[in-house]
């Protein structure tokens, strides 16, 4: 191994069984055939599956990989082989140094004693001498900010405080690789800024893999990304390329629902909708409606949803300041929400048209739409550009 | 300064470099003594925490199981056989010996199973969580070595000259039902019949054991005594602690040799099949 390389995967694959029955039987046939000092097979047999299917891949000392991937595709088999805890079916994987590994945090703790004494018995379960975790002692407790708590059990901890004691014990070790699976998603945002702070402290030091569905994490932290897609390397390499590879996989989620809804007495449907929006640009649609009488007051709301789920974009006329007023009959509403400043990526379009004097919707559309935006790849979520009213028969 | 040693990770089986093995087998025992014993330390301190009684319960498993024989006896029911000292201390000094090795063989399996999320999310050396087992082990005898001396005190018995020896005795006791528990444990780790069967068959192998009656002299019952290798281990060792006459001493020896033997086999197809069965485990 040359002597910046520190970790190198060579074609790692492993295979798992569907069914348990199966699985338990293999588990003691790979075992057996280990101890006669022979070689398991190499093929598939029944039930069995690639999930991680001829990964490779070199990480040098100052790099970090961000491991991203949906549901599935063979992340954390991943990490606990190269932890070790798991052999490869095929394939070489080495790494030099000292290796932290963070696959879940708390694991060893014991929820009965103290969180002082957790750490004695996590420092020495990670490798560290009581010596090496005396020296560390209060630089964890600080770290971890639980100085109140230190002499309390555990199991009376928050997750959260739970989640600081372990990052802050696992990173004294100081590793030559250290490999976090989607830890830092529990800890709150002042708590993760510490950690981030932390990683950029050890970094030059070691290599980190680092899985997580955060893009806008990995994007910050990571040197060059690896895409994994039901346990195949879909992509290696640059960090922009890789998130918007990733993206492209995660599509199939972001489905429209047909769900559309409008108060009794009332015929309400989508017309026209943007389905493409430019950076900056507005996105229009328009909903026609046909009212029994008068809707003096009508509101709007328009919310864009994420790949992630959450809303990414909510306008709502009532918090901007102004109202449609409908007329009796048929009309179209004709909206525009924008300029648009969001992440690229594909969101999910929901349309609200409500009676201020009631609350009854004149017309709802739950994810009625997707809408693919043209962005930057990071930015900003959740904000609230202008509504504007565009058709003439109403307002 | 850091270590740089290279971590390799291939399909094949460790066994293809064998001197590479051995050597990671004893650095790694070496490692794991200190974590040992701080998982020991954390299991004592957690384990009656949040009890009442204490250790009280360590008392309770030999005295409940020889208390109806004792009881039995000398109601004259059942007869248990010419004993060298008064029965009640004989079979109290049998239970003690026999709990010992039951506490042992189900010891690889209980601390393996209770670590499981350790295991399968944390690489760190697999001997450490043994090695905690036989340490709690040890306690555990050592507690009820306080029982032992009472039961002396009470029928004002002299311990045999011998008596050192009972704790060689009680070593080679301990590493045989060690042995075992380490041997089934990979199996028992995917299929919980091993955990269900292991108390059902160490409560019929003790019946069959002479741990509350004397070795049959003759009949069906001298037979299944001299082919049962646990014969001449708890004879043995009681005979070392209450008479001074050992009857089965090559006996004793030849299964001691044995067991150290078993020993290091299972040691090495735990370490082989760990890998495997965390991966069968899955989280």
């Amino acid at each position: 191994m040359s002597a910046d390389i520190i970790v190198r995967v060579e074609g790692a694959s492993k295979k798992f069984c569907r069914d348990l029955k199966r699985s338990l039987w293999y588990g003691l046939k790979d075992t057996a055939a280990d101890l006669i000092g022979g070689h398991s097979s190499n093929g598939l047999r029944p039930d069995e599956f690639w999930a991680l299917d001829g990964v490779s891949f070199e990480l040098a000392r100052g790099e970090c990989l961000g491991l991203i991937g949906r549901n599935g595709a063979g992340k954390t088999t991943l990490l606990k082989m190269l932890n070790g805890l798991v052999k490869p079916d095929k394939g070489r994987i080495e790494l030099a140094g000292r290796v932290g590994a963070l696959i879940s945090l708390g694991a060893g703790f014991n929820p009965i004693l103290t969180g002082r004494e957790n750490i004695y018995v996590n420092g020495s379960v990670l490798g560290l001498t009581k010596k090496e975790i005396d020296s560390k002692l209060d630089e964890i407790i600080e770290f971890a900010e639980i100085d109140d708590f230190i002499d309390t059990a555990v199991q009376s901890y928050s997750t959260g405080m739970q989640v600081r004691l372990g990052f802050a014990v696992a990173t004294a070790l100081q590793p030559d690789v250290l490999l976090l699976d989607e830890v830092l998603a529990v800890g709150d945002a002042a708590f993760r800024a510490k950690c981030y702070e932390r990683l950029a402290r050890i970094r030059d030091s070691a290599a980190f893999i680092l899985v997580s569905h955060d893009t806008d994490q990995i994007a910050r932290v990571c040197s060059k990304v690896l895409v994994l897609d039901r346990g195949r390397e879909r992509y290696l390499g640059d960090v922009e390329e890789g998130i918007r590879i990733y993206h492209e996989l995660s599509r199939p989620r972001q489905q429209t629902s047909s769900f559309e809804q409008s108060a009794a007495g009332t015929i309400a449907s989508i017309g026209s909708c943007d389905d493409t929006v430019a950076d900056g640009g507005l996105f229009t649609f328009s909903i026609s409606v046909d009212v029994p009488e008068l809707v003096a007051v009508a509101d709007v709301r328009v919310v864009f949803w994420g790949d992630d789920g959450l809303p990414a974009l909510d306008a709502y006329t009532r918090t901007q300041g102004w109202s449609l007023r409908v007329k009796a009959g048929s009309s179209t509403i004709r909206l525009a929400v924008g300029p648009l400043r969001l992440k690229r990526g594909r969101y999910a379009v929901s349309i609200a048209v409500l009676n201020r004097s009631n609350n009854l919707h004149l017309y709802w559309g739950d994810r009625i739409r997707t809408v693919e935006v043209d962005g930057p790849m990071t930015g900003a979520v959740g904000y609230t550009p202008p509504l504007t009213c565009l058709s003439s028969d109403v307002g | 300064m850091r270590d740089h040693r290279l971590t390799v990770y291939t399909p094949e089986s460790p066994l293809r470099q064998p001197t590479k093995f051995v050597r990671d087998m004893i650095a790694d025992l070496l490692a794991s003594r200190e974590l040992a014993w701080r998982l020991f330390l954390r299991d004592l301190s957690a384990q009656y925490r949040n009890s009442v009684f204490g250790y009280v319960w360590v008392f309770l498993p030999p005295l409940v199981a020889s208390l109806p024989f004792v009881y039995l006896n000398s109601t004259g029911v059942v007869r248990m056989g010419d004993t060298p000292i008064p029965y009640a201390a004989y079979a109290m000094v049998g239970t003690i010996i026999w709990q010992t090795f039951v506490d042992a063989l189900n010891s690889p399996l209980r601390t393996i199973n209770a670590a499981r999320a350790m295991l399968t999310r944390i690489n760190f050396p697999r001997e450490a969580i043994l090695l905690s087992g036989l340490l709690q082990v040890g306690f555990t005898f050592l507690v009820r070595l306080v029982l032992l001396i009472a039961v002396f005190g009470a029928f004002a018995l002299e311990p045999a000259a011998t008596a050192p020896l009972f704790f060689v005795g009680m070593l080679s006791v301990v590493a045989t039902g060690f042995m075992i528990g380490l041997i089934v444990t990979p199996v028992g780790i995917l299929y919980s019949d091993v955990s269900h069967g292991l108390p059902i068959a160490s409560t019929f192998l003790m019946l069959l054991t002479p741990v509350l009656y004397p070795v049959p002299a003759s009949g069906f019952g001298a037979i299944v005594s001299a082919l049962n290798p646990l014969t001449p281990l708890v004879t043995t060792t009681r005979d070392w602690l209450t008479t001074g006459h050992a009857a089965h001493l090559g006996g004793f020896i030849l299964v001691s040799a044995v067991t150290v033997t078993f020993l290091v086999f299972g040691w090495v197809a735990y370490r082989l099949a760990l890998p495997h069965l965390i991966a069968r485990l899955g989280n």
